[in-house]
């Protein structure tokens, strides 16, 4: 039975490892477990476990899930037009972008999941077995985007890597389409994500044309980020080559979609303020306060001392060309694009509410501990798709036993950039 | 024995203050009939009992009888359709010698969301 | 090559049978009661039968978990209505008798958590669209206050309604006679229609609803007032159990001033249609273009 034995020696592979791998894996393990714990004192006792309330019906879940689409859309939008524009030193970490990118949606999707309030009744949005109320509602647009996606995203991957697996070539006729419908269904995702938020009339904060580009503009900072910070640990831990160059240019990248965010954001205020109508509340709520309520005040004015130092450090060339700096910037970009897109989003939203009341929605430790659950899940799911997608890629685990790194894969250092 | 018609301090009737517009009503006889007690007298002179209040506190209150007659003033209970309707006759819910509502107590506000009460 | 083709093969065998394996156990382990209530089909999808075995499994379980029978309906639309309800700021107090009025009729949340489908704003005198200004938490020792003027808020069934459009599950929906109603067994509690409602229409119920035992109004509907399981979305429903019998809704026999009316818009001689003539009568945001049924005025 061929498919036992590769599971077999999938599950050899990944169970073995040094101490640097077992202590991660475990560290993630163990969260996992406590989360649940705390999951499952939500189940019994009901949303009331948390800190959402009428006034505040979405928190900490959805503010994570609204970053984590985004991360994920840019993932693959990022290494994707490597095989567009062929940009040699992208090109060979496509499959590893992909995982990332499938990582973070399995993550979006279990926020959601943990958000539910009945989530045995998750089968109701099946189109056909349930009554998914296509197209008129956003969500149902997002439940069949984000599966899509996720599906993209891990059958490329898995057909590519089986096929280096037995040492054949992928079929690039059958990948290429599908890598290159990546691209828009990426810029989907995330576009009706934002238009969930966007066509409520009744949270004029969300109800504003600048929220779609303004998501996309945020995404393309936060997930090149992620993904300059796991291809250091990858090219560390794994010896596949991964050029600095790669590296800066992404960090370049992020530069021009930080000032289009930060544009964006001036473009927001002018409105606001300048009009002056009732409903810069909630932006007077989220910056300076409202009738005293200031709990998000000091987060705001990180996220955005945050973004805009990453902006200057990724701007001059001299930062951007020095890890210590880059990885610096990747830091205040991750951070900071999560305050802003997260609880910086979601949670103005809501105050003041429709009958004008101001609610200070703080997390409780149970959603803390929930949250970091679901994120250790993805960052544990991540890491065994590496344990196995790397030693494939590097030709060390292939069908045959006998190591034979993939010509596509390998660059000799004479052909360095 | 005739009745003295002319309004003054009455010894009788202490527990009742007339309350209600005291230039248009000056005293008891400006409604109540000063031969037959269980009557009321409109302007006009023409006599109506207890059933038909409404039409001597219409005479000064056009606009609100019209409308109680529509079903748009008051309160309403039972049913609309489907069974007996209820009208409420005026003195029901206004006391004719004191018709001011007086203040209510309210009922408790709703709790905050962090309440102890409220999870 | 055939290596190959028996691999991919199998691999997908493997996946399949894992799955359907994994499923049939889940089923079997439960029972019978079980399988139907998880499985409950959406309301608007039953057939006369299925609603009555339902209803009949509903009233068992009701007794057995509240320790008290009760007898829910399913009454349908009454043809040519659509109803409307009429509010007059001239005379509410403030007194809050009708939240409270219709948490006794509709079986709400006393506490943990508390569910209001009503909320009582109190708005000072000159300022009455912004509602920013409102105070939810008012408290003297009697009202009305020197000053002040209230404001009640609840669901204002919109004809255009935004929690319709965002349900991803169609739990919720416009009846026939212009009720916008939840399906209780079919919400998964996502909470989108609280987002989208511009008028605190929508509650959540955030943990099992708290009734005393001696408390439970047990003449309910299915679409109403029937006691709720926990994390579902509820809202005022115009108290559906009375109207669709011809009975004032609960807030509005509740109502000490006469401040509450209603009535169907489609009989020119109905009460609400007297007020649209003769007083006027303006609704909430308009601008929104939600088209509510919940007409405010001032008689005088």
């Amino acid at each position: 039975m061929e498919a036992w034995r590769f599971f077999k020696k999938t599950l050899r592979l990944v169970v073995s490892g040094g101490p640097v791998y077992y202590g991660w894996c475990l560290f993630l393990i163990c969260i996992v477990v406590v989360a649940f714990r705390y999951y499952l004192y939500q189940l019994d006792q009901g949303l009331i476990a948390t800190h959402m309330r009428d006034q505040v019906s979405w928190g900490m879940y959805i503010a994570n899930f609204t970053y984590l689409v985004g991360v994920a859309a840019a993932a693959v939008l990022l290494v994707i037009p490597a095989y567009v524009y062929h940009f040699r030193p992208i090109k060979e970490i496509v499959v590893l972008g992909e995982l990332w990118a499938a990582s973070s949606i399995i993550m979006a999707l279990l926020f959601v999941f943990v958000d539910l309030g009945r989530p045995d009744r998750f089968w109701h949005l099946i189109p056909r077995f349930g009554w998914l109320n296509f197209p008129s509602s956003l969500l149902a647009w997002d439940v069949l985007v984000l599966n899509g996606y996720l599906l993209l995203n891990i059958i490329v991957p898995v057909y590519m890597l089986v096929k280096l697996y037995y040492g054949k070539e992928p079929n690039r006729r059958l990948v290429v389409p599908l890598i290159l419908v990546s691209i828009p269904w990426a810029v989907g995702i995330h576009t009706v994500t934002a238009f969930l938020y966007n066509g409520l009339a009744a949270r004029p904060f969300w109800n504003a044309s600048i929220l779609a580009p303004r998501f996309l503009a945020s995404a393309f900072c936060s997930g090149p980020a992620m993904v300059i910070v796991m291809f250091q640990v990858v090219r560390r831990i794994s010896y596949i080559k991964i050029e600095d160059s790669a590296l800066f240019k992404i960090a370049e990248l992020i530069a021009y979609a930080m000032f289009l965010n930060l544009f964006l954001l001036a473009a927001e205020a002018f409105k606001e303020y300048y009009s002056d109508t009732i409903h810069l509340a909630s932006l007077q709520y989220l910056y300076w306060g409202l009738n005293g309520h200031r709990v998000l005040v000091p987060w705001i004015w990180t996220a955005l001392g945050f973004n805009v130092g990453a902006f200057f450090l990724f701007l001059i060339p001299r930062t951007r060309k020095w890890l210590p700096t880059l990885n610096l910037g990747c830091l205040f970009i991750i951070v900071g694009v999560w305050l802003e897109k997260g609880p910086g989003f979601v949670l103005p939203g809501f105050v003041p509410s429709p009958l004008g009341e101001i609610y200070d929605y703080v997390p409780s430790q149970l959603e803390l501990f929930v949250s970091f659950g679901v994120w250790a899940l993805g960052l544990l799911a991540f890491t065994l798709f590496m344990k196995v997608a790397i030693p494939i890629e590097r030709g060390e685990f292939t069908h045959t036993g006998r190591g034979r790194p993939s010509t596509a894969y390998a660059i000799p250092d004479s052909e360095a950039q | 024995m005739e009745a003295d018609t002319k309004p003054r301090e009455l010894s009788e009737h202490t527990n009742v203050k007339l309350l209600h517009a005291a230039e248009a009503l000056p005293w008891c006889l400006a409604c109540h009939d000063a031969k037959d007690r269980d009557k009321f007298h409109l302007v006009t002179g023409e006599l109506v009992g207890f059933t038909e209040t409404y039409r001597l506190c219409g005479q000064c209150h056009g606009t609100n009888y019209r409308d109680w007659k529509a079903g748009v003033h008051g309160k309403r209970i039972g049913y609309f359709a489907n069974g007996p309707r209820t009208y409420f006759l005026c003195v029901n819910c206004h006391n004719p010698h004191d018709p001011k509502f007086k203040p209510l107590k309210p009922e408790p506000p709703p709790f905050r969301p962090l309440d102890k009460e409220n999870g | 090559m055939a290596e190959k083709h028996l691999t991919r093969r199998e691999f997908l065998r493997t996946l399949v049978l894992a799955g359907a394996s994994g499923a049939a156990f889940s089923l079997a382990s439960c029972t019978k009661d079980e399988r139907e209530r998880f499985f409950q089909k959406h309301f608007l999808e039953m057939t006369d039968a299925e609603k009555r075995q339902m209803i009949g499994r509903l009233e068992e379980t009701y007794l057995k978990k509240y320790g008290r029978p009760f007898t829910i309906s399913t009454e349908g639309a009454v043809p040519r209505t659509l109803w409307g309800y009429g509010l007059d700021l001239s005379r509410c107090i403030g007194c809050r008798r009708c939240v409270y009025g219709c948490v006794k009729e509709n079986n709400l949340s006393r506490h943990n958590p508390q569910v209001h489908w009503i909320r009582v704003l109190r708005l000072r005198k000159g300022n009455l669209v912004n509602l920013e200004e409102a105070e939810h938490y008012y408290d003297p020792p009697y009202v009305p206050e020197d000053g002040y003027f209230y404001m009640p808020v609840q669901c204002q069934h919109c004809e255009n309604p935004p929690c319709v459009k965002v349900c991803p599950v169609h739990a919720t929906w416009k009846e026939p006679d212009g009720l916008v109603v939840v399906d209780y067994n079919w919400c998964i509690g996502c909470r989108y229609c609280i987002a989208a409602c511009p008028y605190r229409g929508r509650t959540f119920n955030w943990a099992e609803p708290k009734v005393g035992q001696d408390e439970w109004n047990t003449s309910v509907h299915y679409l109403g007032n029937r006691p709720r399981p926990k994390n579902v979305v509820d809202k005022c429903t115009f108290c559906v159990q009375r109207v669709r019998i011809g009975r004032y809704p609960a807030c509005v026999e509740a109502c000490p001033t006469g401040t509450r009316k209603f009535g169907n818009l489609l009989d020119p001689d109905s009460e609400i249609r007297y007020l649209i003539d003769h007083k006027r009568v303006f609704r909430l945001k308009e601008d929104l273009n939600t088209d509510p049924k919940f007409y405010y005025f001032f008689a005088e």
